[in-house]
Order: structure tokens, then sequence, then C-alpha cells
């Protein structure tokens, strides 16, 4: 019996892909998110709000990621963005070579921002850099205040939790003192965003933390 | 669930060292999972047995070992364990914390017969 010293993180390959992304990105001065949430908390809404708001101003491009159909990227080629959809087969994340073919498909040096809409889960996507600039967990208050504490890896890497249907926060036992306090005992640095995409309210907070980014 | 493809990146660098071992027989793969990172150790075990079934590798075992979530305080230098994910130094309540250990997802070593 023999060792054989290996050393290497099992994620080596997705990691190198991602720098690769983030050079491409960094090269035509494209500011990328990486937008992650549980399936129904409103990464698709968002998106289309947020379109709506800076579509005039910005060039925005769309990778829409998910398991199966292309329901979400119709949802967005209607707004008249270039869109493309990855369809994971199963797959419960989006990997950085996912994207990088996916890029293939767009004049990126006419985009400002591009928008990676990822696969609905809570867990598996936090292991997966795709080069993106920040990474924007989103909760709804329909599903709970405890899911920062629930699920820690993907609050910890985040830069941004948007909190999403405040305007449900009446019907629906959901602390929001609660949610942020977790939040930041995970994450100090997170920044948080309430709003609602049904009436707008806090959009502003979202679309102004976009232009500034930019 | 992302570990098959975890065990599909494991199995893709045994591959590389095991060419270079030609001929020997692969019986451990140890690999370090940190606890901050977003992985079930039975799930990997699982999807390793699954993948190696039917390859040359069927006789090994996948060997995990917890990494615990630890960090030093970036105001008093105090070392801990951090408890259910809370990045709050118990000495001087700071939470300008580093993460000195549980972020791990590597392989550290094969053992081959």
């Amino acid at each position: 019996m023999s060792i054989v010293t290996v050393e290497r993180k099992i994620l080596k390959k997705n990691d190198e892909i991602a720098a690769e992304n983030r050079q491409i990105f960094k090269k035509n001065k494209l500011f990328t998110i990486n937008l992650l949430s549980s399936p129904g908390s409103g990464k698709t809404s968002l998106l289309e709000k947020t379109i709506e708001q800076l579509n005039n101003s910005i060039k925005i491009g769309v990778v829409e990621g998910d398991v199966q159909t292309d329901n979400d990227a119709q949802r967005i080629a209607k707004y008249n963005v270039p869109v493309v959809q990855i369809v994971t087969n199963g797959g419960c994340h989006l990997e950085a070579k996912l994207v990088q073919n996916a890029l293939e498909n767009f004049d990126l040096s006419t985009l400002e921002l591009l928008v990676i809409e990822n696969v609905g889960n809570l867990v598996c996507p936090a292991n997966y850099d795709l080069g993106e600039d920040k990474k924007i967990v989103m909760l709804s208050t329909t599903e709970g205040d405890d899911k920062p504490s629930k699920y820690p890896p993907m609050f910890r890497v985040s830069d941004v939790m948007v909190i999403n249907k405040t305007d449900l926060l009446e019907y629906v036992d959901f602390d929001m003192n609660r949610v942020r306090e977790h939040a930041h005992t995970i994450n100090p640095n997170l920044e948080i965003i309430e709003l609602s995409c049904k009436t707008g309210e806090g959009l502003d907070v979202w679309i102004d933390w976009i232009r500034d980014n930019l | 669930m992302h570990e098959m493809s975890i065990v599909q990146s494991i199995l893709d660098i045994v591959d590389e060292y095991m060419t270079k071992e030609n001929g020997r027989k692969l019986m451990e793969v140890a690999v370090e999972v940190g606890e901050l990172v977003a992985v079930v150790p039975d799930s990997l075990t699982f999807c390793y047995e699954a993948l190696v079934e039917n390859s040359p590798y069927r006789e090994s075992k996948l060997i995990i070992n917890i990494i615990p979530l630890t960090g030093t305080c970036s105001d008093c230098n105090y070392s801990f364990k951090i408890e259910n994910f809370e990045f709050v130094c118990p000495n001087c309540k700071s939470s300008s914390i580093a993460v000195k250990g549980g972020q791990e997802l590597r392989i550290t070593h094969l053992e081959v017969e």
C-alpha cells in the first residue's frame, strides 16, 4: 500500500473557468450578478421589474438557468433583451463552463449588465463560482424567516440579500428583524434590500444599488 | 443534488493521478469537506459508490474528513470554533471574523496497492 499525495481543490476546474469568465466580463466592462433563491421567491419577477426600469438607459443581457423548460427565457424575451436559456436537465446548479458556453451567444461588448438567474436552489449553487461580480440571494416573506439559519453557506457567500413580497407581510409570520439579525450573524457584510415586485415598493433601492455598481 | 457532480469532479482528478500509477489498484480516496461547504457527507459516499460500481475503482472507498468551522477574531485575535454559523467572537463580541477552517473541499491523497 502506498500513498499518492494530491492536495487539490475538487472544484479547481470550475474555479479556473470562473476566473476566465471574470476576465471576459472585465474586458467587456460588464457588471455581472448571479441571482440565487429557492424556487418561487421571485427571481424572474425581479428581473422583469429591473429590465422595465433600466432597459432605456442600460444594455442588459440575461442568462436563464432552469432544470427544465424555457418559460423564464420566454418571459424575459418579451422585453427585447438578449437572453440565453441554459436547461440543466436535472442539474441543480449552474457551473462556470455552462455560463461560458452561453456567453458565445451574446455580443458582450454592447452590454453593460449581465444577470445570471441561477437554478432555484439555496444549497448547491453556493459552491460554484461563475465569475460574477456579486451574488444576490433572494428570499420572500412567504418562505418563513428562518431561511438564513437553515441555509447558512448561501447567505455567507452572498453580497446582497433581497427580501421580496413585503406586500404580504401582514398576512404571514415573518419577523423582518429576526431575518436581518440572523443573516448578519452569518454574514456581517451582507447588504439587505426589502422590496415588493408586486407593488413596486422598495424597487428604487434595488435599482439604485445596480446603478451604483455599474 | 450536486454531490453527484462533485464526485464526478473527484473521479476526474483520480483518473489523472491513476494513469500515472499504471496498473496499480485504487484503495482509498481521502477528501476534506469543510463544515461551511454545502455538501452532505452521506450523499457524497452514496454517489461515490454508485459512480465507481462499474469502474476499475469499484473496490475503493471514499474517506471523508470533516473540517470544523473555525475562525480568528480580527479585533482581539481570539481563535475559536464557530458554532451554529454564528460569526461572532465569544471573547469580545466582534463580528469581524476571519474564517480559518471549514471552507475546504479538496482531495488530500489516494491510497494505492
